[in-house]
């Protein structure tokens, strides 16, 4: 029975069995060689004159021992490396305790909105005896992990607030919001920083120098609300509305009702949609290098680009990045699902 | 109520008020640091030179012609690399999309990890190691590799044949690299390659998406009625899933056009870089930034009207 049916799904007509083919002699073709570079002949030791004389027939993986520090935390000063690393491991932890279920609810969402609060200070410095680190040293992944959670962070509340102001009775209100939302739907989001970078200076009184990195955090923060008011709006109007009368009947006022009823309920019935657009601004932070800030895709530049000796292994550190994002990506996943 | 209506008015002015005393301060302050600075605003700048050339663009743009005719260049560049983008995108996404429901258990397989690392490694990570795998590990010119007859791969990009003066030209090795025929640059291919795989992945989960939404009795009522399966998915659940498909795969290839935009990163002249370069050269950040903003807001207008129109269809087709 087994067998029939691994025969039919295989080899069911021609179609069918010209595909399987196919794919076969694509992958006979193509694993060997890939093999044979990535294990078979590759070097892991990080000596940058032996990975030369393979001249690209094994990957030279000693790449990423090499220039890991660099990659990971960017140009932070090196002493104080357990700070990034202490920082990358509170949000992954925030979004660990999220995809496995450790936290719910209120904890969870505590958990969620403390761990960039907490990241800020730790990397910044400044107070509790720790020294001040420029923001334009943040970088590599602690830099990644942060736009990410902080610019979820900022977004929501805004985002709600948006989504209900535009279902207020007040049509200036309304319209000035729609306008916003649109706006900010309409653009890329390379343009949106461009505005950070160019025109945000312009805009702030006399006196104030605001750092690149809170610009572009202001930035996300407005280009990711008008993304998520759109999904709580959504979710506000399949809002059943049964249940606002019998709140009402029950003697809650309008905003007790939305803060106990309502809310809660949209917020959760969300969740899912509110995880995906956080999987898409941890990929969106990359765009950041743009305007010279050194998340992880900015630091492999910089790591590699200025090196003469190691810049042949690009591949090698790219695949390392790349991992790194399809895990991030595959945690806010499971986050998503898990709060579904 | 007439009470309510008045608090309404009331709130509405105080918002205005709000909102026009922000706007206000912020022209004012804006005016103030422009003219600290010596730049002066307006978009006289336009009619003047642009100050840098386009060498890549179906229009020429050299350093004397006006600053319009490079953003006229970095639209046209944007839309040569958008449109044959979405064009593939959409016929990759539906191959990638049927190949995820295959009963193939390889195709299945293959048509996933392929959508599994696309969707799950950032757009402008994939740009780089396109850019990187074409400019440094292919040959070079003098030793381009021969795709197919006439078309050339190399360090400086793809050769084919095209039309030159009504004839087809097909490029030769020559002295210097590769003559005749036409010429894509690197920055062309990454970004295109990059936009379209990106995307295409989309669109294929968004297709599998819309056809696995689809009751399972449809599937099962065509195949009680003697179809085969794949006639029951081609004539029953394809048309089907088609129409749920069609908004979200709309705003997939919306977002393809967005994301032209990192064109910047890797030095192709599409228009949000001509408007960086042409910003960096005049200082006016304002005007540059706002015909971005104004064409990208346009595009999204054009993109939501077609879609509606063939939503509109997509659902008269129902009704028939």
């Amino acid at each position: 029975m087994m067998l029939v049916t691994l025969r039919r799904r295989f080899f069911g007509d021609g179609l069918n069995t010209a595909l399987t083919l196919l794919v076969l002699a694509a992958l006979a073709l193509c694993l060997p060689p890939l093999l044979n570079w990535a294990v078979i002949n590759a070097r892991f030791a990080p000596d940058a004159a032996a990975c030369e004389t393979l001249d690209h027939a094994g990957a030279c993986w000693g790449v990423v021992a090499e220039k890991a520090r660099f990659i990971l935390l960017g140009r932070y000063p090196a002493d104080q490396a357990w700070r990034p690393f202490l920082a990358a491991g509170l949000i992954t932890g925030s979004w660990l305790a999220a995809a496995f279920g450790w936290l719910r609810g209120g904890k969870l969402a505590s958990a969620l909105f403390l761990a960039p609060l907490l990241a800020l200070p730790l990397l910044g410095g400044g107070l509790a005896g720790l020294s001040d680190v420029p923001t334009e040293l943040w970088g590599g992944l602690p830099l990644t992990l942060l736009l990410t959670s902080a610019g979820m962070a900022g977004a929501l509340p805004l985002g709600i607030a948006v989504a209900y102001g535009r279902r207020s009775a007040l049509p200036i209100l309304r319209g000035l919001l729609t306008g916003y939302v649109e706006l900010a739907r309409g653009i890329p989001l390379v343009a949106a920083l461009f505005v950070a970078s160019f025109l945000l200076p312009l805009f702030f009184p006399d006196g104030v120098a605001v750092d690149m990195l809170w610009r572009v955090l202001i930035a996300i923060v407005l280009f990711a609300a008008a993304y998520l008011s759109e999904i709580v709006r959504g979710g506000l109007q399949a809002f059943p509305a049964g249940q606002l009368d019998a709140a009402l009947a029950l003697g809650f006022n309008r905003w007790q009702t939305q803060r106990w009823i309502v809310l809660p309920q949209v917020l959760r019935d969300v969740a899912p949609s509110l995880a995906n657009s956080a999987i898409a601004l941890f990929k969106d932070t990359s765009l950041v290098t743009i305007v010279s800030l050194y998340e992880l895709t900015g630091s492999l530049g910089l790591a590699l680009a200025g090196d003469p000796q190691w810049r042949p292994f690009y591949l090698e550190a790219w695949l390392f990045i790349a991992a790194i994002y399809w895990l991030g990506c595959a945690l806010l996943a499971k986050v998503s699902q898990r709060l579904g | 109520m007439a009470a309510g209506r008045t608090a309404s008015r009331a709130a509405q002015a105080l918002i205005l008020a709000v909102v026009v005393g922000l706007l206000a301060l912020l022209v004012t302050t804006t005016a103030d640091h422009l003219q600290q600075r010596g730049i002066r605003s307006g978009f006289d700048f336009l009619l003047e030179p642009a100050g840098f050339s386009i060498g890549e663009s179906l229009l020429p743009v050299e350093a004397e012609d006006s600053t319009l005719r490079a953003f006229a260049a970095g639209l046209l560049n944007t839309l040569r690399v958008a449109l044959p983008g979405a064009l593939l995108a959409t016929l990759i996404g539906v191959l990638a999309g049927f190949g995820r429901l295959a009963d193939n258990p390889l195709v299945r397989g293959l048509a996933s990890a392929y959508v599994n690392a696309f969707r799950n490694i950032p757009l402008l990570l994939q740009l780089l190691a396109w850019y990187f795998l074409l400019t440094d590990l292919l040959p070079a010119t003098d030793a381009a590799l021969r795709v197919a007859p006439g078309v050339f791969l190399s360090k400086s990009g793809l050769a084919l044949p095209w039309w030159v003066d009504g004839a087809l030209e097909i490029p030769e090795p020559g002295g210097f690299g590769i003559d005749g025929g036409a010429r894509l640059t690197p920055e062309y291919l990454a970004i295109l390659l990059g936009l379209t795989f990106y995307s295409a992945a989309y669109i294929a989960e968004t297709l599998r998406g819309a056809v696995e939404a689809l009751p399972p009795g449809q599937r099962l009522s065509a195949l009680a009625l003697g179809m085969t399966p794949r006639q029951a998915f081609v004539l029953v659940l394809l048309p089907q899933a088609w129409r749920a498909a069609l908004p979200p795969v709309t705003s997939q290839l919306l977002n393809l056009f967005k994301n032209a935009s990192l064109a910047v990163a890797i030095g192709y002249p599409d228009l949000v870089s001509v408007a960086g370069t042409s910003l960096n050269q005049t200082g006016r950040a304002i005007e540059c930034l706002a015909i971005v903003i104004a064409v990208y807001l346009l595009l999204s207008l054009l993109a939501a009207a077609l879609s509606h129109r063939l939503e509109q269809r997509a659902l008269r087709g129902q009704a028939a």
